[in-house]
């Protein structure tokens, strides 16, 4: 036999490819990860837009679109090649972005959160892997204390406007509806707590369920939430530490002050099916970025998102408090990382 | 000795590895061994074990018969180098070795006829036999590692008097994809290894012996087990997960030790040997043959019929090519070894030798491109580690050149598994920089 077999050239020394090992490889890569993570995100996203119909739709494609080409006209300006946009990276911040802003959000608005989320979030710490905060948080903390108004101007479901059973002043979320329920009531009135009963029937859990509630776009469904989240843990593509950690503290810590002051705060299940907590645990808390590196780590940072998220909505001044609690913990994650680094396998203590 | 306590229940497994999806062993793991035909020409590197290179005793124009001595063992740590088969010396020279460099060798034209040699070693009872002539026997032989490491056996087997073994552990974890002549190995030959094994632990004094087979093998752990009383070898099944054959983690996987950091297996009480290591004991034992062929799986889908062949030691690569029935689809890539650790190279003319256990052939889509985009901090590597390290930050301390930060992180344990790079999702680098850094250490460190 010479060198061409069944008529298929061997290739000369030159043409053989010479590099390290190892020659296999995952097949994972940022892009796909990003990829993956959109497409768990659109059940909520759906949702959204089903209960808060088509100017929810607009919301999403105009933040995404403007954290796209907030990212392009940077790399433009830094005369940087184009290529890094393809790993969707920007189009993942805008639609969790998105996700957050309440469901009327006004154009600018949503175009500023855009550029805020790519420029001052991401970019100016070098892109990423480098920024030390989520930057969708970002752009909507400081949307949230720069345009008060703007980002607390809920709209009603298109069911709930219908038949709702709550006539308060505005259709506010069910954590500032319980807020508001929390002010008004004097204390002596209700003792037993029933003050939070009619946030807390099972009519309005099956609303809390569904997403059939006012709040950010695309926090409202658990169900679409859940979905998504549990879809991104078995393909193991967060680290499941996370959530469950960050919703289960929120469950007991909520669970433990309802149980002791049930005038305080509304029971735990009503914190883990309202505000922003599913949202933030699956999707944002886990963001690859701005979490830790080390399994022990994501414990420890996501039971501190659990502490401090209870701590504001039972204790702030603000009704939700994912977003802070995780911006928080964000920046305490190379120091979490640091202490929960391991020992390398066999490690020894040298002895003095 | 604290170290040398087991902690029940044994973990079968260790932390951190990977699960490579495709494991590519589906395309010979049927395939029976099959022995190679005499080829023309053998070209026999004549350094193939760690340590000092033989010291050739041939030269151009003399005659040898297989078996017969090429090389003699120039100090404790080297082996001597047999003739693979009968013919001429045709010349001593350069050829491409299979680091891509150009090494020393013996060409040797075969004359056809496989002729044993006179001076062949006389078959030892190994049950009776003194552990002194065992390990005599095993150097005499050529023995090397030959999973990869081609560290000379009989060294392993002469621990240092303060050191006390008391476990043989035979590596049958193949943990390597597309890699599966020690699956047929275990498969078709059981009770050489068994064997193998058993003339071991008598050199060593030991009588507590295990094979870890990883459990993608059933087929093999039940040939194993039905002989391995006799021999009183354990066999333990291991959870599939790469890199399960590393020495350090297969001790812990078997008796739950860990080998201390900078340490070797026999810290740890153990000898740890590959089970075609034990099977060319087993031959050297009992009929006196040297270490003149392997078992080498040839693999890969662009070639026709991928298989696992019996090949003379000195074989070319192209030759194994031809007999794995030429390519369909053009290669990119030759790798000696398997694809999470072998070496690629850059000739199909390089010989065989005593520790290639595969040779696999990638087409240009099955290749991965590293290059050094950022780090996105996702973690995974950390998680694949087997040494527990944190190869993503330890990168980047190397990339801006912090040698003495990524030593105080330990890089100097890094087993160059390539497990980080293979789940980087952001195909970095990784193992080329765990190189680079540990290159760096040593040669500042001998300054
Ligand atoms: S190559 Fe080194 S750093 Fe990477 S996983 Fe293996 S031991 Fe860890
Ligand atoms: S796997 Fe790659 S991207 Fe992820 S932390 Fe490690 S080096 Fe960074």
């Amino acid at each position: 036999m010479s060198e061409n077999c069944n008529n298929v050239k061997l290739p000369s020394g030159d043409e053989l490819i010479l590099s390290s090992s190892p020659h296999i490889h995952d097949n994972q890569s940022v892009r796909k990860i990003m990829l993956k993570v959109i497409v768990a995100l659109l059940p909520a996203a759906a949702a959204g837009v089903f209960f808060f119909g088509l100017p929810a739709a607009g919301v999403i494609l105009l933040t995404l679109a403007s954290c796209v080409a907030a990212e392009a006209i940077w790399f433009f300006l830094a005369k940087r090649p184009l290529s890094p946009l393809g790993d969707c990276s920007a189009a993942l911040t805008g639609l969790i972005l998105a996700l957050n802003l309440p469901p009327a959000t006004p154009w600018w608005v949503c175009v500023l959160g855009g550029f805020l989320a790519i420029w001052v979030g991401k970019q100016v710490f070098g892109g990423l892997g480098h920024n030390p905060f989520n930057p969708a948080l970002v752009a909507r903390v400081a949307l949230l204390i720069a345009l008060p108004a703007a980002l607390t101007t809920w709209t009603p479901t298109g069911i709930e406007a219908a038949d709702s059973e709550f006539e308060l002043s505005t259709y506010a979320t069910p954590l500032g509806k319980a807020a508001m329920l929390k002010t008004t009531a004097t204390p002596h009135g209700s003792a037993h707590g029933d003050i939070y009963a009619e946030l807390a029937t099972d009519d309005a859990y099956w609303n809390y369920f569904i997403g059939n509630r006012g709040g950010s776009l695309g926090e409202t469904s658990c169900l679409a939430l859940l979905i998504g989240g549990i879809a991104l843990m078995l393909m193991k593509l967060i680290k499941w530490q996370i959530p469950l950690v960050f919703i289960a503290t929120v469950g007991v810590f909520s669970g433990a002050v309802h149980f002791f002051a049930p005038a305080m705060t509304p029971p735990a299940l009503f914190h883990l099916m309202t505000g922003g907590l599913l949202l933030g645990a699956f999707f944002m808390a886990t963001d690859m970025v701005t979490s830790p590196m080390t399994t022990w780590g994501c414990v420890i940072f996501a039971f501190g998102c659990g502490v401090i998220t209870c701590v504001i909505r039972i204790w702030g001044s603000y009704p939700e408090g994912v977003s802070f609690s995780i911006l928080f913990m964000n920046a305490l994650v190379p120091l979490i990382d640091r202490m929960c680094q391991l020992r390398p396998f066999g490690y020894v203590r040298k002895k003095a | 000795m604290a170290a040398n306590k087991p902690i029940p229940p044994k973990p079968l497994s260790f932390p951190g590895g990977i699960h490579p999806a495709k494991d590519g062993k589906s395309l010979t793991e049927k395939k029976a061994v099959v022995a190679a035909p005499l080829f023309d020409r053998y070209v026999v590197q004549i350094s193939q074990n760690v340590g000092a290179p033989p010291k050739l005793v041939v030269k151009v124009g003399d005659a040898v018969k297989k078996g017969d001595l090429l090389a003699e063992a120039s100090g404790f740590v080297s082996v001597p180098l047999h003739a693979p088969t009968s013919g001429v010396i045709s010349a001593v020279g350069d050829a491409p070795g299979p680091m891509g460099t150009l090494v020393p060798a013996v060409y040797l034209d075969a004359d056809g006829r496989d002729e044993w040699t006179a001076n062949r070693m006389a078959p030892l009872d190994w049950r009776t036999a003194e552990p002194a002539e065992l390990k005599n026997r095993v150097r005499d032989a050529g023995i090397v590692g030959m999973g990869g490491a081609a560290f000379p056996t009989h060294v392993k087997l002469s621990p240092p008097p303060d050191k006390k073994i008391d476990t043989v552990i035979l590596n049958g974890a193949e943990c390597e994809p597309y890699l599966t002549a020690d699956h047929r190995l275990m498969l078709e030959q059981p009770e050489k290894v068994l064997v193998g094994a058993a003339v071991m632990a008598r050199a060593l004094g030991v009588e507590n012996i295990f094979i870890g087979v990883e459990k993608n093998k059933p087929d093999a752990i039940d040939k194993l087990n039905e002989l391995a009383g006799k021999y009183g070898v354990k066999v333990v099944g291991l959870k599939v997960q790469y890199p399960q054959g590393s020495e350090k983690q297969l001790i812990y996987a078997l008796t739950g030790r860990c080998v201390p950091e900078g340490g070797l297996p026999m810290d740890a009480g153990c000898v740890v040997q590959n089970v075609a290591t034990a099977a060319a004991v087993c031959d050297a034992v009992e009929s006196g043959v040297p270490l003149i062929e392997r078992i080498t799986t040839v693999t890969g889908t662009p070639l026709a019929a991928p298989g696992n062949f019996l090949v003379r030691i000195g074989t070319p690569v192209i030759r194994l090519v031809e007999l794995a029935g030429g390519v369909t689809e053009e290669p990119r890539k030759l790798i000696l070894g398997g694809p999470m650790m072998g070496f690629a190279q850059r000739s199909f003319e390089v010989p065989v030798a005593k520790n290639s256990s595969g040779v696999l052939l990638l087409a240009a889509s099955e290749i991965v491109q590293y290059d050094s985009a950022g780090c996105m901090r996702c973690g995974m590597c950390l998680r694949g580690c087997p040494m527990h390290l944190s190869p993503g930050p330890l990168s980047m301390l190397i990339e801006n050149e912090k040698f003495d930060l990524a030593a105080q992180n330990h890089v100097m344990d890094c087993l160059e598994c390539g497990a980080c790079a293979y789940a980087c999702p952001a195909h970095r680098p990784l193992v080329q920089h765990m190189r680079r850094a540990k290159a760096e250490i040593r040669k500042r460190a001998k300054k």
